[in-house]
């Protein structure tokens, strides 16, 4: 055991400081979601609508860019940046999409950037501790992969006093993840009736904000959509690590919201 | 079908050619159901050969009940299950015609007016548990929800003490229907479908799709992307096996040689994204080649080089510590017999003495071009099963340093144009095993139907087998020694 206890000593501290100052995200050359300049569209153009595999896009006549765009549904799978014609959807290291309301998802020309209602966030209470049960409820294993991620040393989630637990009993947030199968519509919900008020949910990931690309068929919902009350929507295909904790600090007050009306800014 | 030896037959002679089949040394791979034109369904028996050569799939068109192969097979037992939820299609004298992937009973979501509901089997409850009278013993239904960030399953235990007298995995939760979720899309759209079956295996699924439809568009891919995909595909293996590592520490309580396992998955992870854009290579596979050139300059060969030597150090570390391979050695034993017949692959079945990689057996992309070393043991334990994976790093990142010293510019996408009912076979060796994609065009260019044999599947089937009469506390070692992905099995 001296073997180990020395190894770790001689490593030193791998840990990040960021989000604080001078500190690496640790997410170099991560795609994010595309970015939409409306004004460089061609009238007529939906090459962008045409290979959305997920349903993002659409058109929309009467629409700038004759577009519709729901950043909800986007799988970052970038055809769309590839297709557009013009440079009217672009590649972007976008990804900390963490929103409130489910409305700043879905891009709009006249964005209404009105802070959510104070009654949606959780008490002070909630800054510097929140303990968090997560729920797959039918994912690729692409944002367990990534939540798993959040407690590697390079991360160290405990450090921000966030911690994931075992009984919903002791949680304060229900992270969930998947685009909510039909089998696991009773466990998800039993888990969410388990915990104790008051109580927030976050949907971690585009299957879990709208299905994503599993949505629908035989087998699947359209992520937590009719199923849960949520209090914070994080789209990305999966959402990287730096992403999920820069949403987490979002909900409890501690960082802002970067998106609004689908519009990404500092 | 292009990349399988393909015959079509009666189904009523597949009982001879299994028998055949297994006396020949060869192995079955799997069975799959789809419909060529709606009220007509036809099976596909897809098999290995015993030596390298061409893979061989038979077709038949069922004429009421098929005569199940399960006592011939064991491993097509869930295959056969699977085909009675979807298709409602009957398997005469199954072992065990209980409902598999399917939550509740529905109308077949494959049928299309095929109506063979009428023949269904008699069992239909999901879990075939055995009834036990005994008060000694006791039951825990355990899961889906577990502790801690894990993937949703319930698992059934049947144990005295700490002796865990049978067990029994409900795995199918998850079951999001994604095979049926290919059908109408164009051929890229599956691409990017084929990355979200199984984020942890997005390659290998993109790139076994892919194949399948290159082989069935007859469409050459360019050689550097042929180099590009081997790349990604050894990328891929070493950060799961990363993983591995790490949580394969965490249940032996080693808690530094987890923090290390897990910050090398990450080290591995950020270079996935500097290389791609992507943590899990996503985007980047298409058919006909890759999506866009990569440039893995010189900073990749040194950014492998430093993290081979300190997997090396690890691995080392590893196997300097007694506490963590006392709880794996013994652990878990998979008899070689149990891993051939129950279908075991990629690295519990080379654990277990069975030497196949379809790197090495059946060369895609640039693999016929390069040495490669397959570690293979003999001992079957969760100490085995560790060390195929610790040397398959090692020799994952010496192909990739091959690659990037062979590396020639050019061109990396051809145009793949999916004909009117075209088919394809395509196969990866993901870093879980054996991965098959079978891609069938409908009349429309458009994906008809695209089945997936995920190498999860396979070994979740095996699972089992070294739980029964093992005990509790070896139990979270033993599964994390499998390094199973529940999305992967349940698709």
């Amino acid at each position: 055991m001296a073997l180990w206890t020395l190894f770790g000593l001689s490593e030193g501290k791998a840990t990040t400081r960021w989000p604080g100052s001078g500190g690496e995200d640790g997410q170099a050359g991560v795609l994010g979601m595309p970015r939409y300049a409306p004004e460089r569209c061609e009238a007529g153009c939906t090459e962008c609508a045409a290979v959305c595999p997920s349903g993002a896009i659409a058109p929309a006549a009467g629409a700038p860019g004759g577009i519709a765009l729901d950043y909800g549904r986007c799988v970052v799978c970038q055809l769309c940046t590839e297709a557009c014609p013009t440079g009217a959807l672009s590649p972007s290291h976008d990804w900390a999409f963490g929103v409130r309301r489910r409305e700043d998802l879905v891009w709009s020309a006249t964005p209404v950037s009105a802070p959510a209602a104070a009654a949606d966030r959780p008490s002070p209470a909630f800054r510097r501790s929140l303990h968090i049960r997560h729920v797959d409820a039918g994912s690729c294993n692409g944002c367990e992969s990534e939540l798993q991620a959040l407690n590697n040393p390079f991360y160290n989630l405990h450090r921000l006093g966030i911690f994931f637990t075992a009984s919903p009993r002791f949680a304060d947030l229900l992270l969930v993840t998947g685009a909510v199968t039909h089998a696991m519509q009773g466990p998800l919900r039993a888990t969410w009736e388990a915990m104790p008020e008051p109580r927030f949910v976050m949907a971690a990931g585009t299957c879990a904000v709208s299905g994503g690309i599993a949505a629908g068929g035989y087998a699947c919902a359209s992520g937590l959509e009719g199923v849960l009350p949520v209090d914070l929507y994080l789209p990305g295909c999966p959402p990287n690590p730096a992403a999920i904790i820069t949403a987490l600090l979002t909900l409890q007050g501690r960082a802002g919201q970067r998106v609004a009306g689908g519009r990404y800014g500092e | 079908m292009n990349g399988a030896e393909t015959a079509s037959i009666s189904c009523e002679s597949m009982p001879e050619i299994a028998r055949a089949l297994f006396a020949s040394g060869g192995r079955m791979q799997m069975v799959y159901g789809w419909q060529p034109e709606p009220g007509a369904t036809e099976l596909c028996y897809l098999a290995s050969p015993a030596e390298a050569g061409r893979f061989l799939l038979w077709r038949c068109r069922p004429v009421g009940e098929v005569r199940s192969l399960a006592a011939i097979w064991p491993s097509l037992g869930w295959y056969e299950r699977e085909i009675m939820d979807l298709f409602g299609l009957g398997f005469r004298e199954h072992p065990e015609p209980n409902r598999l992937v399917l939550a509740e009973e529905i109308p077949p979501p494959f049928d299309q007016g095929a109506g063979h509901r009428a023949l269904v089997r008699a069992a239909d409850i999901p879990r075939p548990l055995p009834e036990l009278a005994a008060p000694e013993v006791q039951t825990l239904p355990f899961g889906p929800v577990r502790a801690d960030v894990v993937e949703s399953a319930e698992f059934t235990f049947f144990y005295v003490g700490e002796q865990i007298l049978h067990y029994h995995p409900h795995l199918f939760f998850k079951h999001r229907g994604m095979e049926l979720r290919f059908a109408g899309l164009a051929p890229l759209a599956g691409a990017v479908l084929a990355e979200r079956v199984s984020g942890v295996g997005s390659v290998a699924h993109a790139l076994a799709y892919c194949q399948a439809i290159e082989a069935a568009c007859l469409c050459e891919v360019p050689k550097r992307a042929e180099w590009l995909r081997v790349l990604l595909a050894e990328l891929e293996r070493v950060y799961n096996h990363l993983h591995y590592l790490g949580h394969l520490a965490a249940t032996t309580t080693l808690k530094v040689g987890e923090a290390e396992g897990k910050l090398l998955e990450e080290r591995a992870k950020q270079i996935n994204a500097r290389l791609t854009g992507s943590r899990f290579l996503r985007g980047v596979i298409a058919p006909g080649g890759l999506r866009r050139d990569l440039a893995p300059g010189d900073w990749l060969r040194a950014a492998l080089e430093a993290l081979w030597a300190e997997t090396a150090r690890y691995v080392d570390l590893l196997e300097h510590s007694d506490s963590h391979l006392d709880r794996l050695i013994t652990t878990g034993r998979l008899p070689r017999r149990v891993a051939l017949d129950q279908g075991a692959t990629g690295p519990v079945q080379r654990a277990s003495g069975i030497n196949r990689d379809l790197r090495r057996d059946h060369p895609y992309a640039a693999y016929g071009d390069l040495p490669l070393s397959v570690p293979v043991r003999e001992a079957g334990d969760a100490y085995a099963r560790s060390a195929v994976r610790a040397a398959e790093i090692d020799a994952s990142v010496a192909l990739m340093q091959q690659v990037l010293l062979l590396l020639e510019e050019g061109p990396v996408r051809n145009d793949a144009v999916t004909r009117s009912e075209a088919e394809g076979l395509g196969w990866a060796e993901s870093p879980r095993g054996t991965l098959f994609y079978a891609v069938h065009v409908g009349t429309d260019g458009r994906l008809a139907r695209v089945k997936i044999k995920s190498p999860s599947f396979s070994n979740w089937r095996v699972f089992p087998f070294t739980v029964h009469e093992t005990n509790m506390m070896d139990y979270a070692i033993n599964e994390a020694s499998f390094g199973l992905t529940v999305a992967g099995c349940a698709r």
